[in-house]
Protein backbone atom coordinates (compact mmCIF):
# COMPACT_ATOMS: atom_id res chain seq x y z
CA UNK A 1 0.00 0.00 0.00
CA UNK A 2 2.47 2.76 1.31
CA UNK A 3 4.42 1.66 -2.02
CA UNK A 4 1.87 2.85 -4.56
CA UNK A 5 0.37 5.52 -2.41
CA UNK A 6 0.29 9.01 -3.84
CA UNK A 7 0.42 11.00 -0.61
CA UNK A 8 1.81 9.12 2.52
CA UNK A 9 2.10 10.64 5.93
CA UNK A 10 4.63 8.93 8.31
CA UNK A 11 5.15 9.70 12.37
CA UNK A 12 4.47 13.67 11.78
CA UNK A 13 5.06 15.21 14.43
CA UNK A 14 5.03 18.82 15.70
CA UNK A 15 5.27 21.80 18.55
CA UNK A 16 4.40 25.25 18.84
CA UNK A 17 6.83 26.50 21.37
CA UNK A 18 6.90 23.72 23.75
CA UNK A 19 2.87 23.03 23.40
CA UNK A 20 2.44 19.55 20.79
CA UNK A 21 0.12 19.50 18.20
CA UNK A 22 1.18 16.46 16.15
CA UNK A 23 2.82 13.56 18.12
CA UNK A 24 2.63 10.61 15.45
CA UNK A 25 0.25 11.54 12.32
CA UNK A 26 0.27 8.70 9.93
CA UNK A 27 -1.80 7.92 6.84
CA UNK A 28 -1.98 6.86 3.38
CA UNK A 29 -3.97 8.43 0.43
CA UNK A 30 -4.00 6.33 -3.09
CA UNK A 31 -3.72 8.03 -6.57
CA UNK A 32 -7.76 9.63 -7.40
CA UNK A 33 -8.86 8.95 -3.30
CA UNK A 34 -10.38 11.68 -1.70
CA UNK A 35 -9.46 11.37 1.88
CA UNK A 36 -10.82 13.43 4.67
CA UNK A 37 -9.32 14.24 8.03
CA UNK A 38 -11.85 14.55 10.89
CA UNK A 39 -11.37 15.85 14.09
CA UNK A 40 -12.14 18.01 17.15
CA UNK A 41 -11.06 21.84 16.83
CA UNK A 42 -7.93 22.69 17.25
CA UNK A 43 -6.71 18.94 16.96
CA UNK A 44 -3.83 19.71 14.70
CA UNK A 45 -5.55 19.19 10.88
CA UNK A 46 -5.04 22.66 9.74
CA UNK A 47 -1.47 22.32 10.93
CA UNK A 48 -1.18 18.75 9.13
CA UNK A 49 -2.00 20.04 5.47
CA UNK A 50 -0.14 22.81 5.95
CA UNK A 51 3.14 20.22 6.50
CA UNK A 52 2.41 18.69 3.71
CA UNK A 53 2.77 21.79 1.37
CA UNK A 54 5.56 23.04 3.36
CA UNK A 55 4.58 26.03 5.02
CA UNK A 56 5.32 24.58 8.26
CA UNK A 57 8.06 22.48 8.84
CA UNK A 58 7.55 19.47 11.33
CA UNK A 59 9.85 18.10 13.49
CA UNK A 60 10.00 15.03 12.59
CA UNK A 61 8.59 12.44 10.19
CA UNK A 62 8.74 11.80 6.37
CA UNK A 63 6.16 12.90 3.57
CA UNK A 64 6.44 11.21 0.67
CA UNK A 65 4.68 12.76 -2.74
CA UNK A 66 4.78 9.58 -5.47
CA UNK A 67 7.92 7.99 -3.05
CA UNK A 68 9.43 11.11 -3.31
CA UNK A 69 10.18 12.83 0.34
CA UNK A 70 9.10 16.42 0.54
CA UNK A 71 10.17 17.48 4.42
CA UNK A 72 13.63 18.75 3.91
CA UNK A 73 13.66 19.70 0.30
CA UNK A 74 15.68 22.61 -1.09
CA UNK A 75 13.46 25.06 -2.51
CA UNK A 76 14.04 24.99 -5.79
CA UNK A 77 12.25 21.15 -5.83
CA UNK A 78 9.30 22.52 -3.14
CA UNK A 79 8.65 25.40 -6.01
CA UNK A 80 8.14 22.17 -8.40
CA UNK A 81 6.04 20.03 -6.26
CA UNK A 82 3.84 22.94 -5.47
CA UNK A 83 2.55 23.31 -8.97
CA UNK A 84 1.15 20.47 -8.71
CA UNK A 85 -1.14 21.28 -5.34
CA UNK A 86 -4.32 23.46 -5.22
CA UNK A 87 -4.92 24.61 -1.62
CA UNK A 88 -8.10 26.55 -0.17
CA UNK A 89 -7.42 27.86 3.13
CA UNK A 90 -9.79 27.97 6.09
CA UNK A 91 -10.21 31.47 5.92
CA UNK A 92 -10.16 31.89 2.44
CA UNK A 93 -6.76 34.26 2.01
CA UNK A 94 -8.00 35.47 -1.22
CA UNK A 95 -5.78 38.51 -2.16
CA UNK A 96 -7.31 41.58 -0.58
CA UNK A 97 -5.71 43.37 -3.35
CA UNK A 98 -7.37 42.13 -6.09
CA UNK A 99 -10.32 41.84 -8.38
CA UNK A 100 -11.90 38.07 -7.96
CA UNK A 101 -10.80 37.45 -11.79
CA UNK A 102 -6.97 37.95 -11.12
CA UNK A 103 -7.28 35.89 -7.77
CA UNK A 104 -8.70 33.02 -9.90
CA UNK A 105 -6.08 33.31 -12.38
CA UNK A 106 -3.53 34.39 -9.70
CA UNK A 107 -0.90 31.29 -10.74
CA UNK A 108 -2.56 30.39 -14.15
CA UNK A 109 -1.05 34.39 -15.03
CA UNK A 110 2.18 33.77 -13.30
CA UNK A 111 3.01 30.28 -15.16
CA UNK A 112 2.36 32.09 -18.88
CA UNK A 113 1.17 35.21 -20.10
CA UNK A 114 -2.16 35.48 -21.02
CA UNK A 115 -3.86 38.06 -22.48
CA UNK A 116 -6.52 40.10 -20.08
CA UNK A 117 -9.92 39.08 -21.72
CA UNK A 118 -8.97 35.28 -21.49
CA UNK A 119 -8.10 35.34 -18.05
CA UNK A 120 -11.48 36.96 -17.77
CA UNK A 121 -13.43 34.38 -19.17
CA UNK A 122 -11.16 31.61 -17.39
CA UNK A 123 -12.44 33.25 -14.30
CA UNK A 124 -16.12 33.18 -15.44
CA UNK A 125 -16.77 30.17 -16.75
CA UNK A 126 -15.53 28.80 -12.70
CA UNK A 127 -17.44 30.90 -10.75
CA UNK A 128 -20.28 29.85 -13.32
CA UNK A 129 -19.78 26.44 -12.42
CA UNK A 130 -20.02 27.51 -8.67
CA UNK A 131 -23.26 28.93 -8.74
CA UNK A 132 -21.73 32.62 -8.70
CA UNK A 133 -22.83 34.84 -11.45
CA UNK A 134 -20.09 36.49 -13.98
CA UNK A 135 -20.45 40.06 -12.58
CA UNK A 136 -18.69 38.76 -9.04
CA UNK A 137 -14.92 38.86 -11.40
CA UNK A 138 -14.88 42.20 -11.35
CA UNK A 139 -15.17 42.67 -7.26
CA UNK A 140 -12.92 42.84 -4.69
CA UNK A 141 -12.71 39.94 -2.06
CA UNK A 142 -13.97 42.99 0.55
CA UNK A 143 -17.19 42.87 -1.26
CA UNK A 144 -18.39 39.39 -1.03
CA UNK A 145 -20.51 37.63 1.79
CA UNK A 146 -18.74 34.68 3.50
CA UNK A 147 -19.96 31.82 1.79
CA UNK A 148 -18.80 33.32 -1.64
CA UNK A 149 -15.24 34.15 -0.67
CA UNK A 150 -15.40 30.04 -0.07
CA UNK A 151 -16.41 29.14 -3.42
CA UNK A 152 -14.11 31.96 -4.96
CA UNK A 153 -11.31 30.29 -2.96
CA UNK A 154 -12.06 27.33 -4.23
CA UNK A 155 -12.00 28.16 -7.88
CA UNK A 156 -8.77 29.59 -7.67
CA UNK A 157 -7.14 26.18 -5.81
CA UNK A 158 -8.70 24.14 -9.20
CA UNK A 159 -8.71 26.92 -11.63
CA UNK A 160 -5.26 25.08 -13.38
CA UNK A 161 -6.73 21.56 -12.47
CA UNK A 162 -3.82 20.69 -10.00
CA UNK A 163 -2.98 17.24 -9.50
CA UNK A 164 -3.43 17.47 -5.77
CA UNK A 165 -6.19 19.46 -3.73
CA UNK A 166 -6.20 19.97 -0.52
CA UNK A 167 -9.36 22.07 1.11
CA UNK A 168 -9.31 23.30 4.36
CA UNK A 169 -13.05 23.34 5.36
CA UNK A 170 -14.40 24.17 2.15
CA UNK A 171 -18.42 23.90 2.96
CA UNK A 172 -18.16 25.13 7.07
CA UNK A 173 -20.68 28.14 7.01
CA UNK A 174 -22.42 27.73 3.55
CA UNK A 175 -25.77 26.84 3.53
CA UNK A 176 -26.47 23.55 2.47
CA UNK A 177 -27.41 23.92 -1.28
CA UNK A 178 -23.96 25.49 -1.82
CA UNK A 179 -22.20 22.94 0.51
CA UNK A 180 -23.63 20.13 -1.88
CA UNK A 181 -22.89 21.98 -5.09
CA UNK A 182 -18.83 22.36 -3.71
CA UNK A 183 -19.12 18.89 -2.54
CA UNK A 184 -19.81 17.71 -6.18
CA UNK A 185 -17.15 20.22 -7.66
CA UNK A 186 -14.66 18.05 -5.08
CA UNK A 187 -16.48 14.66 -6.28
CA UNK A 188 -16.15 15.67 -9.92
CA UNK A 189 -12.62 17.02 -9.46
CA UNK A 190 -11.40 13.78 -8.20
CA UNK A 191 -13.50 11.42 -10.65
CA UNK A 192 -13.19 13.35 -13.40
CA UNK A 193 -9.79 14.97 -13.60
CA UNK A 194 -8.06 12.33 -12.20
CA UNK A 195 -7.35 14.42 -8.86
CA UNK A 196 -5.86 12.96 -5.32
CA UNK A 197 -7.47 15.45 -2.70
CA UNK A 198 -7.53 15.42 1.47
CA UNK A 199 -9.70 17.74 3.06
CA UNK A 200 -11.13 18.56 6.43
CA UNK A 201 -14.22 19.16 7.64
CA UNK A 202 -16.76 19.14 10.42
CA UNK A 203 -19.67 18.20 8.50
CA UNK A 204 -20.64 15.11 8.96
CA UNK A 205 -23.74 15.13 5.22
CA UNK A 206 -20.75 16.24 3.88
CA UNK A 207 -17.88 13.63 4.72
CA UNK A 208 -20.50 10.98 3.14
CA UNK A 209 -20.64 12.46 0.10
CA UNK A 210 -16.89 13.53 -0.78
CA UNK A 211 -15.25 10.33 1.15
CA UNK A 212 -13.35 7.69 0.17
CA UNK A 213 -11.63 7.31 2.52
CA UNK A 214 -11.54 8.73 6.64
CA UNK A 215 -9.41 9.65 8.92
CA UNK A 216 -9.55 11.14 12.64
CA UNK A 217 -7.21 13.01 14.21
CA UNK A 218 -7.01 12.76 18.08
CA UNK A 219 -4.69 13.71 20.83
CA UNK A 220 -2.05 14.08 18.01
CA UNK A 221 -2.30 10.39 15.91
CA UNK A 222 -4.57 9.11 13.35
CA UNK A 223 -6.73 7.73 16.02
CA UNK A 224 -8.91 5.50 13.09
CA UNK A 225 -8.79 5.69 9.39
CA UNK A 226 -10.81 3.66 7.17
CA UNK A 227 -13.22 3.77 4.29
CA UNK A 228 -16.07 6.12 4.72
CA UNK A 229 -18.60 2.77 4.84
CA UNK A 230 -16.61 1.58 7.75
CA UNK A 231 -16.85 4.62 10.00
CA UNK A 232 -19.63 3.87 11.68
CA UNK A 233 -18.85 1.05 12.90
CA UNK A 234 -15.26 1.48 13.42
CA UNK A 235 -16.08 0.47 17.36
CA UNK A 236 -13.80 3.36 18.79
CA UNK A 237 -16.22 5.46 21.35
CA UNK A 238 -14.38 8.81 20.23
CA UNK A 239 -15.25 8.13 16.73
CA UNK A 240 -18.20 7.08 17.14
CA UNK A 241 -19.05 10.25 19.39
CA UNK A 242 -17.84 12.75 16.69
CA UNK A 243 -19.42 10.98 13.83
CA UNK A 244 -22.95 11.06 14.83
CA UNK A 245 -21.98 14.51 17.40
CA UNK A 246 -23.05 13.41 20.84
CA UNK A 247 -22.43 15.54 23.17
CA UNK A 248 -21.48 12.88 26.03
CA UNK A 249 -18.41 10.97 25.26
CA UNK A 250 -14.74 10.27 25.54
CA UNK A 251 -14.22 13.23 23.56
CA UNK A 252 -15.90 15.79 25.73
CA UNK A 253 -14.50 14.57 29.18
CA UNK A 254 -10.87 14.85 27.26
CA UNK A 255 -11.79 18.85 26.38
CA UNK A 256 -12.99 19.20 29.62
CA UNK A 257 -10.15 17.43 31.79
CA UNK A 258 -7.60 19.57 28.65
CA UNK A 259 -9.81 22.43 30.12
CA UNK A 260 -9.27 21.98 33.74
CA UNK A 261 -5.13 21.19 33.25
CA UNK A 262 -4.75 24.46 31.72
CA UNK A 263 -7.14 26.21 34.28
CA UNK A 264 -4.38 24.87 36.63
CA UNK A 265 -1.40 25.53 34.82
CA UNK A 266 -2.07 29.30 35.09
CA UNK A 267 -3.33 29.44 38.54
CA UNK A 268 0.01 27.66 39.79
CA UNK B 1 18.10 37.68 44.85
CA UNK B 2 16.90 41.30 43.40
CA UNK B 3 19.94 42.03 41.45
CA UNK B 4 20.48 38.22 40.65
CA UNK B 5 16.39 38.98 38.82
CA UNK B 6 18.10 42.27 37.76
CA UNK B 7 21.56 40.58 35.80
CA UNK B 8 19.06 38.06 34.30
CA UNK B 9 16.48 40.54 32.86
CA UNK B 10 19.09 42.34 31.51
CA UNK B 11 20.66 39.40 30.51
CA UNK B 12 17.84 37.95 28.20
CA UNK B 13 17.02 41.71 26.95
CA UNK B 14 20.42 41.79 25.55
CA UNK B 15 19.97 38.53 23.84
CA UNK B 16 16.36 39.15 22.66
CA UNK B 17 17.85 42.25 21.41
CA UNK B 18 20.70 40.50 19.83
CA UNK B 19 18.64 38.04 18.12
CA UNK B 20 16.30 40.26 16.68
CA UNK B 21 18.77 42.02 15.09
CA UNK B 22 20.75 38.97 13.40
CA UNK B 23 17.10 38.24 12.67
CA UNK B 24 16.72 41.32 10.43
CA UNK B 25 20.37 41.32 9.26
CA UNK B 26 19.03 37.57 7.68
CA UNK B 27 15.66 39.42 6.42
CA UNK B 28 17.79 42.38 4.76
CA UNK B 29 20.30 39.86 2.97
CA UNK B 30 17.21 37.24 1.86
CA UNK B 31 15.16 40.76 0.45
CA UNK B 32 18.63 41.96 -1.78
CA UNK B 33 18.86 39.01 -2.74
CA UNK B 34 15.39 38.26 -3.88
CA UNK B 35 14.92 42.14 -5.19
CA UNK B 36 17.47 41.47 -7.70
CA UNK B 37 16.61 38.13 -8.94
CA UNK B 38 13.70 38.02 -12.00
CA UNK B 39 10.82 37.82 -12.28
CA UNK B 40 9.97 41.26 -11.03
CA UNK B 41 6.65 42.60 -10.64
CA UNK B 42 6.02 45.85 -12.30
CA UNK B 43 2.60 46.41 -11.51
CA UNK B 44 3.42 46.35 -7.60
CA UNK B 45 6.05 48.22 -7.87
CA UNK B 46 4.20 51.31 -9.59
CA UNK B 47 1.54 50.96 -7.13
CA UNK B 48 4.35 51.54 -4.22
CA UNK B 49 5.49 54.33 -5.91
CA UNK B 50 2.63 56.29 -6.38
CA UNK B 51 1.64 55.27 -2.78
CA UNK B 52 5.04 56.36 -1.29
CA UNK B 53 5.57 59.31 -3.80
CA UNK B 54 2.88 60.68 -4.88
CA UNK B 55 0.26 60.50 -1.56
CA UNK B 56 3.01 61.53 0.47
CA UNK B 57 4.06 64.51 -1.01
CA UNK B 58 1.31 66.92 1.31
CA UNK B 59 2.63 65.80 4.59
CA UNK B 60 6.50 66.68 3.21
CA UNK B 61 5.66 69.58 1.73
CA UNK B 62 3.35 71.17 4.76
CA UNK B 63 6.39 69.48 7.36
CA UNK B 64 9.55 71.28 5.00
CA UNK B 65 7.35 74.66 4.45
CA UNK B 66 6.75 75.07 8.51
CA UNK B 67 10.40 74.21 8.98
CA UNK B 68 11.95 76.45 6.91
CA UNK B 69 9.76 79.08 8.25
CA UNK B 70 10.34 78.92 11.84
CA UNK B 71 14.30 78.10 11.02
CA UNK B 72 14.44 81.79 8.94
CA UNK B 73 12.49 83.11 12.44
CA UNK B 74 14.79 81.48 14.69
CA UNK B 75 18.15 82.04 13.07
CA UNK B 76 17.21 85.84 12.42
CA UNK B 77 16.47 86.62 16.11
CA UNK B 78 19.60 84.35 17.12
CA UNK B 79 22.01 85.75 15.01
CA UNK B 80 20.59 89.14 15.48
CA UNK B 81 22.53 89.06 18.19
CA UNK B 82 26.02 88.57 16.83
CA UNK B 83 24.52 91.27 14.28
CA UNK B 84 25.24 88.03 11.76
CA UNK B 85 21.17 88.46 10.35
CA UNK B 86 22.34 88.47 6.60
CA UNK B 87 23.54 84.83 6.99
CA UNK B 88 19.61 83.91 7.58
CA UNK B 89 19.30 82.32 4.05
CA UNK B 90 22.41 80.67 4.07
CA UNK B 91 21.69 79.00 7.36
CA UNK B 92 17.87 77.93 6.24
CA UNK B 93 19.35 76.37 2.82
CA UNK B 94 22.42 74.53 4.64
CA UNK B 95 20.19 73.33 7.10
CA UNK B 96 17.12 72.21 5.36
CA UNK B 97 19.36 69.86 2.33
CA UNK B 98 21.29 68.51 4.94
CA UNK B 99 19.44 67.35 8.13
CA UNK B 100 16.06 69.18 8.08
CA UNK B 101 14.58 67.64 4.90
CA UNK B 102 15.66 64.54 4.73
CA UNK B 103 15.22 63.63 8.91
CA UNK B 104 11.93 65.25 9.04
CA UNK B 105 10.72 63.40 5.13
CA UNK B 106 11.88 60.50 6.84
CA UNK B 107 10.11 60.54 9.90
CA UNK B 108 7.06 61.61 8.26
CA UNK B 109 6.80 58.63 5.70
CA UNK B 110 7.95 56.12 8.61
CA UNK B 111 4.63 57.01 10.06
CA UNK B 112 2.40 56.81 6.78
CA UNK B 113 4.58 54.69 4.99
CA UNK B 114 5.84 52.20 7.29
CA UNK B 115 2.46 52.22 9.21
CA UNK B 116 0.58 50.93 5.95
CA UNK B 117 3.62 48.38 5.34
CA UNK B 118 3.19 46.82 8.11
CA UNK B 119 -0.41 46.51 8.32
CA UNK B 120 -0.88 45.60 5.03
CA UNK B 121 1.69 42.88 5.11
CA UNK B 122 0.90 41.59 8.91
CA UNK B 123 -2.71 41.51 7.74
CA UNK B 124 -1.79 39.18 4.64
CA UNK B 125 0.44 37.18 7.29
CA UNK B 126 -2.35 36.57 10.00
CA UNK B 127 -5.26 35.70 6.96
CA UNK B 128 -2.81 33.37 5.58
CA UNK B 129 -2.60 35.30 2.23
CA UNK B 130 1.12 35.14 2.30
CA UNK B 131 0.73 31.45 2.45
CA UNK B 132 -1.38 31.59 -0.47
CA UNK B 133 1.17 33.76 -2.55
CA UNK B 134 3.75 30.71 -1.91
CA UNK B 135 1.06 27.52 -3.24
CA UNK B 136 0.67 29.97 -5.91
CA UNK B 137 3.79 29.90 -7.36
CA UNK B 138 4.89 33.59 -6.12
CA UNK B 139 7.47 34.07 -3.58
CA UNK B 140 6.30 36.43 -1.60
CA UNK B 141 9.66 38.28 -1.26
CA UNK B 142 9.65 39.09 -5.02
CA UNK B 143 5.95 39.88 -4.71
CA UNK B 144 5.75 41.83 -1.90
CA UNK B 145 8.70 42.80 0.07
CA UNK B 146 10.99 43.48 -3.60
CA UNK B 147 8.64 46.43 -4.64
CA UNK B 148 8.61 48.36 -1.42
CA UNK B 149 12.21 48.28 -1.01
CA UNK B 150 12.71 49.34 -4.56
CA UNK B 151 9.52 52.04 -4.37
CA UNK B 152 10.94 53.30 -0.64
CA UNK B 153 14.38 53.72 -1.78
CA UNK B 154 13.77 55.72 -4.91
CA UNK B 155 10.91 57.73 -3.91
CA UNK B 156 12.49 59.28 -0.74
CA UNK B 157 15.28 61.25 -2.82
CA UNK B 158 12.42 63.07 -5.07
CA UNK B 159 10.11 63.48 -1.83
CA UNK B 160 13.61 64.84 -0.02
CA UNK B 161 14.33 67.29 -3.60
CA UNK B 162 10.85 68.63 -3.48
CA UNK B 163 11.11 69.01 0.02
CA UNK B 164 14.27 70.98 0.11
CA UNK B 165 12.52 73.01 -2.26
CA UNK B 166 9.68 73.71 -0.19
CA UNK B 167 11.51 74.30 2.92
CA UNK B 168 13.60 77.01 1.52
CA UNK B 169 10.76 78.54 -0.24
CA UNK B 170 9.33 78.74 3.35
CA UNK B 171 12.18 80.59 4.72
CA UNK B 172 12.15 83.10 1.83
CA UNK B 173 8.30 83.76 2.57
CA UNK B 174 9.85 84.59 6.36
CA UNK B 175 12.67 86.72 5.33
CA UNK B 176 10.85 88.63 2.81
CA UNK B 177 7.44 89.38 4.19
CA UNK B 178 7.93 89.35 7.75
CA UNK B 179 11.87 90.39 8.07
CA UNK B 180 12.27 92.22 5.56
CA UNK B 181 15.15 90.85 3.18
CA UNK B 182 15.43 92.11 -0.21
CA UNK B 183 14.09 89.27 -2.42
CA UNK B 184 17.30 89.31 -4.96
CA UNK B 185 19.70 89.46 -1.96
CA UNK B 186 18.22 86.53 -0.05
CA UNK B 187 18.01 84.00 -3.38
CA UNK B 188 21.43 85.02 -4.01
CA UNK B 189 22.64 84.36 -0.43
CA UNK B 190 20.89 80.96 -0.51
CA UNK B 191 22.39 79.98 -3.71
CA UNK B 192 26.00 81.71 -2.91
CA UNK B 193 27.12 79.39 -0.14
CA UNK B 194 25.08 76.43 -1.49
CA UNK B 195 27.20 73.53 -2.62
CA UNK B 196 26.62 70.50 -5.11
CA UNK B 197 27.54 68.19 -1.81
CA UNK B 198 25.34 69.21 0.41
CA UNK B 199 22.39 68.47 -1.95
CA UNK B 200 23.94 65.08 -2.68
CA UNK B 201 24.36 64.40 1.05
CA UNK B 202 20.70 64.88 1.78
CA UNK B 203 19.78 63.18 -1.23
CA UNK B 204 21.55 59.77 -0.26
CA UNK B 205 20.48 59.76 3.37
CA UNK B 206 16.60 60.02 1.76
CA UNK B 207 17.55 57.02 -0.12
CA UNK B 208 19.28 55.22 2.85
CA UNK B 209 16.21 55.89 4.81
CA UNK B 210 13.94 55.03 2.37
CA UNK B 211 14.68 51.53 2.23
CA UNK B 212 15.35 51.50 5.97
CA UNK B 213 11.43 52.63 6.19
CA UNK B 214 10.56 49.41 3.78
CA UNK B 215 12.79 46.98 5.21
CA UNK B 216 11.16 48.15 8.76
CA UNK B 217 7.61 47.99 7.55
CA UNK B 218 7.57 44.70 5.21
CA UNK B 219 10.42 43.19 8.13
CA UNK B 220 7.42 43.83 10.97
CA UNK B 221 4.60 42.74 8.87
CA UNK B 222 6.24 39.59 7.50
CA UNK B 223 6.87 38.36 10.83
CA UNK B 224 3.68 39.68 12.51
CA UNK B 225 1.97 37.56 15.74
CA UNK B 226 -0.99 35.71 15.10
CA UNK B 227 -4.38 38.18 15.20
CA UNK B 228 -5.26 41.50 15.45
CA UNK B 229 -2.94 42.24 18.33
CA UNK B 230 -0.27 41.07 16.35
CA UNK B 231 -0.62 43.45 13.66
CA UNK B 232 -1.46 46.02 15.84
CA UNK B 233 1.99 45.50 17.41
CA UNK B 234 3.60 44.75 13.81
CA UNK B 235 2.44 48.64 12.76
CA UNK B 236 4.26 49.92 16.04
CA UNK B 237 7.18 48.67 15.95
CA UNK B 238 7.71 49.29 12.48
CA UNK B 239 6.96 53.23 13.60
CA UNK B 240 9.35 52.52 16.02
CA UNK B 241 11.94 51.07 14.80
CA UNK B 242 12.07 53.10 11.39
CA UNK B 243 12.52 56.03 13.54
CA UNK B 244 15.21 54.62 15.51
CA UNK B 245 17.44 53.79 13.06
CA UNK B 246 16.75 56.77 10.71
CA UNK B 247 18.14 58.85 13.84
CA UNK B 248 21.11 56.38 13.68
CA UNK B 249 21.69 55.95 10.04
CA UNK B 250 21.28 59.90 9.80
CA UNK B 251 24.23 60.20 12.14
CA UNK B 252 26.45 57.53 10.24
CA UNK B 253 26.03 58.80 7.19
CA UNK B 254 26.72 62.51 8.06
CA UNK B 255 29.94 60.96 9.80
CA UNK B 256 31.11 58.67 6.86
CA UNK B 257 30.52 61.68 4.32
CA UNK B 258 32.46 64.07 6.17
CA UNK B 259 35.09 61.41 6.53
CA UNK B 260 35.23 62.05 10.65
N1 LIG C 1 1.75 29.04 13.38
C1 LIG C 1 1.38 28.61 14.59
N2 LIG C 1 2.04 29.02 15.70
C2 LIG C 1 1.68 28.58 16.91
N3 LIG C 1 0.69 27.73 17.16
C3 LIG C 1 -0.02 27.28 16.11
C4 LIG C 1 0.29 27.70 14.77
N4 LIG C 1 -0.56 27.08 13.93
C5 LIG C 1 -1.38 26.33 14.70
N5 LIG C 1 -1.05 26.44 16.01
C6 LIG C 1 -1.70 25.75 17.12
O1 LIG C 1 -1.84 24.39 16.78
C7 LIG C 1 -3.06 23.88 17.23
C8 LIG C 1 -3.78 23.20 16.09
O2 LIG C 1 -4.18 24.17 15.16
P1 LIG C 1 -4.96 23.80 13.83
O3 LIG C 1 -5.21 25.10 13.14
O4 LIG C 1 -4.24 22.76 13.07
O5 LIG C 1 -6.33 23.21 14.39
P2 LIG C 1 -7.48 22.55 13.55
O6 LIG C 1 -7.47 21.10 13.83
O7 LIG C 1 -7.38 22.97 12.14
O8 LIG C 1 -8.76 23.20 14.26
P3 LIG C 1 -10.06 23.85 13.61
O9 LIG C 1 -10.99 22.75 13.34
O10 LIG C 1 -10.57 24.75 14.69
O11 LIG C 1 -9.63 24.58 12.40
C9 LIG C 1 -3.84 25.04 17.81
O12 LIG C 1 -3.78 24.93 19.20
C10 LIG C 1 -3.11 26.26 17.35
O13 LIG C 1 -3.14 27.25 18.34
MG1 LIG D 1 -8.24 24.31 10.97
Amino acid sequence: MAQNAKISIKNLAKSFSGKTVLTDVTVDVAPQESLVIIGTSGCGKSVTLKCLLGLITPDSGDILIDGVNVVGQSRAERETMLHRFGMTFQFGALFDSLPIWENITFRLRQKQTMKKAEARAIAADIVGQLGLGAHVIDQYPAELSGGMQKRVALARAIADKPEILLFDEPTSGLDPITGGVIDNLITDSVKRLGATAITISHDMASVRRIADKVAMIHQGRVLWSGPVSEMDNSGIEEVDQFVHGKPVGPLTTAINKDALAAQAQKVG
Amino acid sequence: MFFIRFLRQTGQAAFGFLASLGRIAFFTGSAIRWTIQPPYYGKQLSRQILDIGYYSLPVVGLTTLFSGMVLALQSYTGFARFSAEDTVATVVVLSVTRELGPVLAGLMVAGRIGASMAAEIGTMRVTDQIDALDTLSTRPMQYLVAPRLLAGTICLPFLVLIGDIIGVFGGYIVGVYRLGFNPALYLSRTLEFLEFSDVMLGLIKAAVFGFLIALMGCYHGYHSGRGAEGVGLATTNAVVSSSIFILIANYLVTALFFGV
